[in-house]
């Protein structure tokens, strides 16, 4: 056997191609099964760059149900409280144009809002608290309810629903915790407005009168 | 001499220092009010501990830290608190927070403060101790950011290295200057707490640039016999970094995103130790701080030692501040400081520095230029990053890249912008970013919270879907079984109910209506009333003329007669109750009847009864009837008793069910037996049935004799009727008797089903046509003599009765038994004839 195959080199070659093939595929078989990666699906990737305002003005019942719909190929511009940011996001993602958001869902309002219930005018009918997709409203029945501001979306929903039209989507007052510097505008408008809007002193250069 | 590092990147601007150093470190006169912030530190504001209108002294604690990440305020001066508010604060923002207003009495009236003691040293005392004095002192880093000192001091890992920030690079300041200028000695003091305090590091080093040679002369000769060394460095913007500084004196880089302390380096500012000095040796807290008031717009530059809270419009008018000729406010230096909007803003313990600028220092800077990627901001910037590559990405709003980037190593020192041929403000850009990326963060756990709990409500409506869904399925499951149950039960006894369903409809034929019942109810009343009547006219006339035996006779007889009449009137009575309501309607009535409202129907009844039998007892002499009537009572009483147990029993929540169970099955339990006894009957021989019927018929003649003797002994007027029913019955039981001993000798001629009297009767007359066909004619004969003496006796007792009587009937009666006669002879003649 071995004689054999010393002295036909072409069976040589064979023997040792077909033996390397043997050992990598069944490395490569063993690795494929020890070393997966449970891959993210999309429709997950889709839902955790959505809002999860659950306001359903995409036209779905929350932010889920329209990732699955994205991902099974709707448009990618129907999320309002997302805004453009989101929708970039998403093209990225899906690496897809960037389209603008689609108005017929609504705009994109950059004030973030709670609802606020006047608790006075309060009848306590739990319609609103049925309509939070987020148990963010607290109440029984014939009892005065009351918006958990931390846990409100602001999607809206229980506003439509109150009989007696006490709920109001107040602007989220900002605080110090969550202050941020504003971008500078662009050169253009510093170039019409004559004035630079950052906060050094540049000018101190070459002024060596020290 | 100690190697030095060179700092990477970095500029060299203008250090317009001299300014200020002129002058040694003033005191200003108090202010007309300080504004005291709770929140002047990194981390959770502080509690409030005083009111509006209280008198507070020099010291005293305004607030107190709240969590481990605070630091409490103190009152800088004695006085009033005026007003607790939100005030505009020193913040880039121009925003409002909380704050105290202290209207000072200007007698610097201090708290009662205690240092440590001064006959010992502060290393008796331990570490955790003197942290906690340090934490009390409201101290918190002053060299810019304001973190709580005490929790720096406090690191989880083991410290080589204590670094004194001396280094003061920004141009203007020169607060921490002149504070190592005139309390060196101090300074020195509180470096050695420090050191005591993180456990005696290796290496403790006090960095200062080398354009502070002054302050390096004054440190020195404290330093000189301790372990603590003067470092000296080149002058370079931004060398007072933290990181910076750490590289420069040690070579080490602190990792990105990391803490000094992972490497075993704390950095304190020389400011703060000393407050820790004055905090320990003294037990006074950071109520002030030494500020640099420069600028040209100013007359006079030169620090101060301010109090915390005083109003730097305050400031700015003791040092001749010309309003028209400052282009900007600024707190801090011209490279990292903000622009203030109102004068009025507090000095706080983070305030280093005041530059009122004039135009000249800071005209309106040139509008910003394309990026021409000259890469100068990349050769200045001391975290070696990519200035430039940042700020395209910034513009883009790619927080992706720039996070790989690794935007949140800037420390935004403004080196780039300085650069920057182009005039692009870069660290705005880095800066707006930054909170860019930091709100998006919190976005982010706030939808992944609105996600949680919109999915958990999910869940839990489908839950309670399932539930109800669950609900359903077994209550449709338990009626179909019910359903499935009544039909079984109907099918099987199909010939026992129908028997059943017979004996009802008998029960019902020969119950005579409520009005008829009512009726006969009425004549006996009448009846009833008549003989009393008649009885007690008789005891009148008795009583008139009779003797004492005849009088009690007829008392007793009119006793009875009152009583019958009394029974008569109760029984009309209840009929009349019963009549209220038909008899199906009053049945229904009873089963909707919750079982509470049945048992104290039952209660009710039963006391009425007793009412009742106690009165009879107390009315009746006899002494039997009394036993009875209290052995009556009795058994009433125990009834009573075992009902109000029951009710008392019955749960207070038991709905009132229209049927409850015990009713149903107290129904079932009556229709079973029905059955059973049915099927006892039906099962029955013909023989044994008559047998019974017999016994049965034997009983009931018993029971009538006694009722006639009864009647007999107490001269009533039913006595005949008694008796007719007592022949009838005798009769029957004769009937009875011959069919027995008919079905003894023929068992076979008796039909099973000889349910109703029509085929009993067709079934006797076949059996005795069979008899009489099975006889003789002399038999035959025989029989019908007997038969015929038989009724010929029968004919004249009635015929005597009636006589007795004077009864209209007595000619046909007559006539009747004289044809019986004649038949009886024409009989005996035939039998005579036959019998030859």
């Amino acid at each position: 056997m071995i004689e054999l195959i010393l002295q036909n080199p072409l069976i040589a070659a064979l023997v040792a191609l077909v033996g390397l093939a043997l050992v990598f595929g069944a490395v490569l078989g063993f690795a494929a099964i020890k070393f997966r990666i449970e891959g993210d699906p999309i429709v997950q990737q889709i839902d955790k760059l959505l809002p999860q305002t659950q306001c359903g003005q995409c036209g779905y019942p929350g932010c889920r149900p329209y990732a699955q719909a994205i991902a099974n190929g709707d448009a990618i511009n129907k999320c309002p409280p997302g805004g453009q940011s989101t929708i970039n996001a998403l093209a990225t993602l899906l690496g897809v144009e960037a389209p603008s958001l689609d108005a017929e869902h609504g705009e994109e309002n950059d004030v973030k809002t709670v609802a606020y219930i006047r608790e006075d005018e309060c009848i306590g009918c739990t319609k609103c608290i049925q309509a939070c997709p987020v148990d963010a409203i607290l109440g029984a029945a014939k009892m005065m309810h009351t918006v958990i501001a931390s846990e409100c979306t602001g999607c809206d929903l229980c506003v439509e629903p109150c009989p007696v039209d006490c709920i109001d989507m107040i602007p989220v007052p900002q605080g110090l915790s969550d202050w941020t510097w504003d971008m500078p505008p662009p050169a253009e408008e510093q170039i019409k407005a004559q004035r630079h809007p950052a906060g050094i002193i540049a000018t101190d250069r070459g002024d060596n009168a020290a | 001499m100690r190697k030095v590092w060179d700092l990477i990147g970095g500029v060299h601007p203008p250090e317009n220092k001299h300014q200020s150093v002129q002058l040694p470190i003033g005191v200003l006169p108090l202010p007309e009010k300080l504004v005291i912030p709770l929140n002047q530190h990194i981390g959770a504001p502080a509690k409030l501990l005083v009111a509006t209108g209280d008198r507070v002294l020099k010291g005293q604690e305004l607030a107190e830290p709240t969590g481990l990440v605070s630091v409490g305020v103190h009152a800088p001066t004695s006085g009033t608190i005026s007003d607790i508010s939100e005030y505009p604060i020193p913040h880039p923002s121009g925003m409002a927070a909380r704050s105290i207003t202290l209207i000072p009495d200007g007698q610097e009236q201090w708290v009662d403060h205690v240092g440590i003691d001064t006959t010992y040293s502060f290393q008796d005392y331990s570490p955790a101790k003197l942290l906690e004095m340090i934490r009390h002192a409201g101290i918190a880093g002053l060299g810019g950011a304001g973190f709580p000192s005490a929790v720096k001091l406090s690191p989880r890992k083991a410290i080589t290295t204590l670094i004194i920030n001396a280094s003061e690079c920004e141009p203007y300041i020169t607060a921490d200057d002149m504070l190592m200028r005139e309390r060196a000695e101090a300074i020195v003091e509180g470096v050695q707490i420090l050191s005591y305090i993180l456990g005696g590091p290796e290496e403790v080093l006090i960095g200062i640039e080398d354009n502070k040679p002054e302050a390096r002369a004054a440190l020195e000769p404290f330093v000189r016999d301790t372990h603590i060394q003067l470092v000296s460095f080149p002058t370079r913007y931004p060398s007072g970094g933290e990181k910076q500084l750490i590289q420069i004196l040690t070579g080490r880089e602190v990792p990105s995103g990391g803490l000094p302390a992972d490497i075993g380096i704390v950095c304190q500012n020389v400011g703060t130790a000393f407050a820790v000095q004055k905090a320990i040796y003294f037990g006074e807290p950071l109520i002030s701080r030494i500020t640099t008031v420069t600028g040209r717009a100013c007359a006079t530059n030169r620090n101060y030692e301010v109090l915390i809270g005083t109003p730097i419009a305050h400031l700015l008018a003791h040092n001749g501040f010309d309003e028209h000729d400052c282009s900007r406010l600024i707190m801090g230096g011209p490279m990292m400081g903000f622009t203030l909007t109102d004068p009025d803003i507090p000095v706080i313990k983070t305030t280093n520095c005041i530059l009122a600028a004039s135009r000249e220092e800071s005209p309106t800077p040139p509008p910003s230029q394309p990026c021409i990627r000259c890469g100068m901001c990349a050769e200045a910037c001391p975290a070696s990053l990519l200035p430039q590559q940042l700020f395209w990405y910034a513009q883009s709003h790619n927080h992706e890249r720039l996070e790989a980037h690794n935007l949140f190593d800037c420390i935004e020192c403004g080196a780039c912008s300085y650069v920057c041929p182009s005039n692009i403000p870069l660290v705005q850009y880095y800066r707006a970013s930054k909170g860019e990326i930091r709100k998006q963060a919190q976005e982010k756990i706030k939808s992944d919270r609105a996600r949680a709990r919109f999915e958990f409500q999910k869940a839990r409506k489908e839950q309670e879907e399932m539930a109800k869904a669950a609900k359903r399925e077994a209550r449709k499951q338990a009626a179909e079984q019910a359903k499935a149950m009544t039909a079984e039960r109907g099918n099987k006894p199909q010939g026992s109910e129908d028997i059943v369903k017979a004996a009802m409809a008998r029960a019902a034929e020969s119950q005579t209506s409520p009005a008829e019942q009512q009726a006969r109810l009425e004549r006996g009343i009448a009846r009833a009333e008549s003989h009393l009547h008649t009885v007690e006219k008789r005891l009148e006339t008795i009583r008139e003329e009779g003797s004492e035996q005849q009088q009690e006779q007829a008392r007793a007889a009119v006793e009875d007669a009152r009583r019958r009449l009394e029974d008569a009137r109760r029984k009309r009575a209840q009929l009349d109750e019963a009549t209220g309501s038909p008899d199906t309607d009053k049945v229904m009535a009873r089963l909707q009847a919750g079982p509470r409202e049945t048992l104290e129907k039952k209660i009710a009844s039963c006391k009425e009864r007793i009412a009742v039998t106690r009165q009879k007892i107390a009315d009746s002499d006899d002494e039997t009837l009394k036993a009875a009537l209290t052995s009556g009572l009795e058994k009433q009483q125990a009834k009573l008793a075992d009902a109000q147990q029951a009710l008392a029993e019955l749960p207070d929540n038991t709905p009132d069910t229209p049927v409850t169970r015990e009713t149903t099955d107290a129904a079932a339990n009556a229709i079973a037996q029905a059955q059973a006894r049915a099927a006892a009957t039906r099962d029955l021989p013909a023989e044994e049935k008559l047998r019974q019927t017999v016994v049965a018929l034997e009983g009931r003649i018993e029971k009538a004799r006694a009722k006639l003797d009864e009647a007999r002994a107490g001269e009533s007027e039913y006595v005949n009727a008694l008796q007719a029913g007592l022949e009838k019955l005798q009769d029957k039981l004769l009937d009875a008797q011959q069919q027995l001993n008919a079905i003894a000798t023929q068992p076979s001629a008796v039909d099973d089903d000889s349910g109703d009297a029509a085929s009993s009767a067709i079934a006797r007359a076949q059996a005795r046509v069979a008899e009489l066909a099975s006889m003789s004619e002399e038999d035959k004969l025989r029989e019908t003599v007997t038969s015929l003496k038989s009724r010929l006796e029968k004919a004249r007792i009635k015929l005597r009765e009636a006589e007795a009587e004077r009864s209209e009937h007595v000619d046909s009666l007559r006539t009747a038994a004289e044809k019986l006669q004649v038949r009886l002879t024409e009989a005996e003649q035939q039998l005579a004839e036959y019998h030859p």
